[in-house]
């Protein structure tokens, strides 16, 4: 079956930030994305578990977007600016995809 | 002094306290005792919207006095100027950087609303009326703290602007959107609209506060064992002086407007409680280079079980005695 290569974004941010991040997103041209929540992790500020947090504001989330890799420079620009302040990770990862029309 | 403790000890016997205590006990022992997310979630809007709606309901039973304004603007004044005195205790008791400071301080001119409810339901087992409108009062002193935290951030040089967005979502978070709604409820159906959900909002309340306590305890002792290390001792003596310097204003505040015995003691409560919920999630959008840890222990971990287990009969006795309640 024909694929087509694309990129694969994921960030993970602080749950007070998800609008922020995709209204950048959005704005970057992307309108297509998943939001999965993180049940928890460890990382430079120590561990973290989505058990027993009272407030969204210590809550993480993940978001994925698949996009056409010429959009990509754009995409991380928009995503950093809201990011950059914030604990998190962003990762770029190459991968394919069956209907290159959609993304 | 027999009064406070008399009242100390009911209030540490009470189910509600004995449930957070379980709760934190549980935690620290590394029990697996969990109330679920959504439970949890559950059970505060439960909270909320009962205690909104009862206190509109005795507006409109009471009927509306001079002092509502009166106290909506010292609510407003308090919810203010408390984080630029904690911020100046913060400097001479504990090392933080500044932005750790006015994070932290943020959070003590704030108000906790679970502290509010738990001395609510003292005030009531005790029989000592207050205003129905401090549940506005309540929701009034959430968000000025935020604008003082940032305020005090921007004299240090650092420029911190509140954006349109974060005031948005402070000013319209789900807490304060669901205490005033209800509140305005319960203002406009009165008795009549009590009568007919009484049977949901008052029998089961006490009830279901435990198990949110429960919950609470088990939050406030996960809290304290993972950001046991982060506190030094100043810091989390703050965590107790605070509470009692912001109940010594709202006693003040309370006496001067000329509220009840019951007013005064939810004045101090709200000047002496952290938030824990509104806050946090205002500073990591604001100002995020600031430790979560160190606010949410102390807040959480420290000032919350103080106020709920020796602050709530300390305030109620002390607005007893200079109110001659």
């Amino acid at each position: 079956m024909q694929t087509h290569k694309a990129k694969r974004v994921a960030i993970i941010i602080e749950q007070v930030m998800q609008s922020r991040l995709t209204d950048a997103m959005e704005k970057a041209g992307v309108t297509g994305w998943t939001v999965l929540p993180v049940l928890g992790g460890s990382g430079d500020s120590g561990t973290w578990s989505r058990e027993g947090q009272v407030s969204r504001g210590t809550g993480m989330v993940q978001v994925l977007c698949v996009i056409k890799p010429e959009r990509l420079d754009g995409l991380l620009d928009a995503a950093f600016a809201v990011v950059e302040r914030h604990i998190g990770i962003v990762t770029v990862s190459d991968c394919e995809v069956l209907r290159a029309e959609r993304f | 002094m027999d009064q406070i403790l008399s009242l100390a000890a009911t209030n540490l016997l009470s189910p509600i306290i004995l449930s957070f205590a379980l709760g934190v006990a549980a935690s620290l022992a590394r029990s697996d005792l969990n109330i679920p997310e959504a439970v949890a979630k559950g059970m505060s809007i439960y909270l909320l919207f009962a205690i909104g709606f009862k206190g509109g309901v005795s507006v409109a039973d009471h009927g509306i006095d001079g002092t509502l304004a009166a106290s909506l603007l010292a609510g407003i004044v308090l919810s203010a100027a408390l984080p630029i005195v904690a911020f100046g205790l913060l400097q001479v008791m504990g090392n933080l950087s500044r932005l750790d400071a006015a994070a932290v301080a943020a959070h003590y001119g704030s108000i906790s609303i679970v502290t509010f409810v738990a001395a609510t339901s003292v005030l009531d087992s005790s029989g000592i009326a207050s205003e129905g409108y401090m549940v506005a009062v309540a929701a009034a002193m959430e968000a000025p703290a935020i604008l003082s935290a940032l305020w005090l951030i921007s004299r240090g040089g650092d420029s911190r602007r509140m954006d349109p967005e974060l005031m948005r979502e402070i000013l319209l978070n789900g807490s304060i959107v669901l205490l005033v709604g209800s509140f305005f409820i319960g203002w406009i159906t009165g008795n009549e609209g009590l009568a007919k959900i009484e049977a949901f909002i008052v029998s089961p309340f006490q009830g279901v506060l435990c198990l949110f306590l429960l919950d609470m305890g088990l939050v406030a002792g996960r809290g304290l064992r993972g950001g046991s290390g982060v506190l030094k001792p100043g810091v989390l003596t703050f965590g107790v002086v605070m509470p009692l310097v912001g109940a010594t204003f709202g006693c003040i505040v309370g006496l001067l407007l000329g509220v009840s015995t019951g007013g005064v003691a939810l004045f101090m409560v709200l000047s002496a409680s952290a938030s824990y919920i509104a806050v946090p999630a205002a500073m990591r959008v604001a100002l995020p280079e600031a430790n979560p840890s160190i606010y949410l222990t102390l807040s959480l971990g420290v000032t919350f079980p103080f106020n709920l287990t020796l602050g709530i009969p300390i305030y109620v006795a002390v607005a007893s005695a200079l109110t001659g309640g």
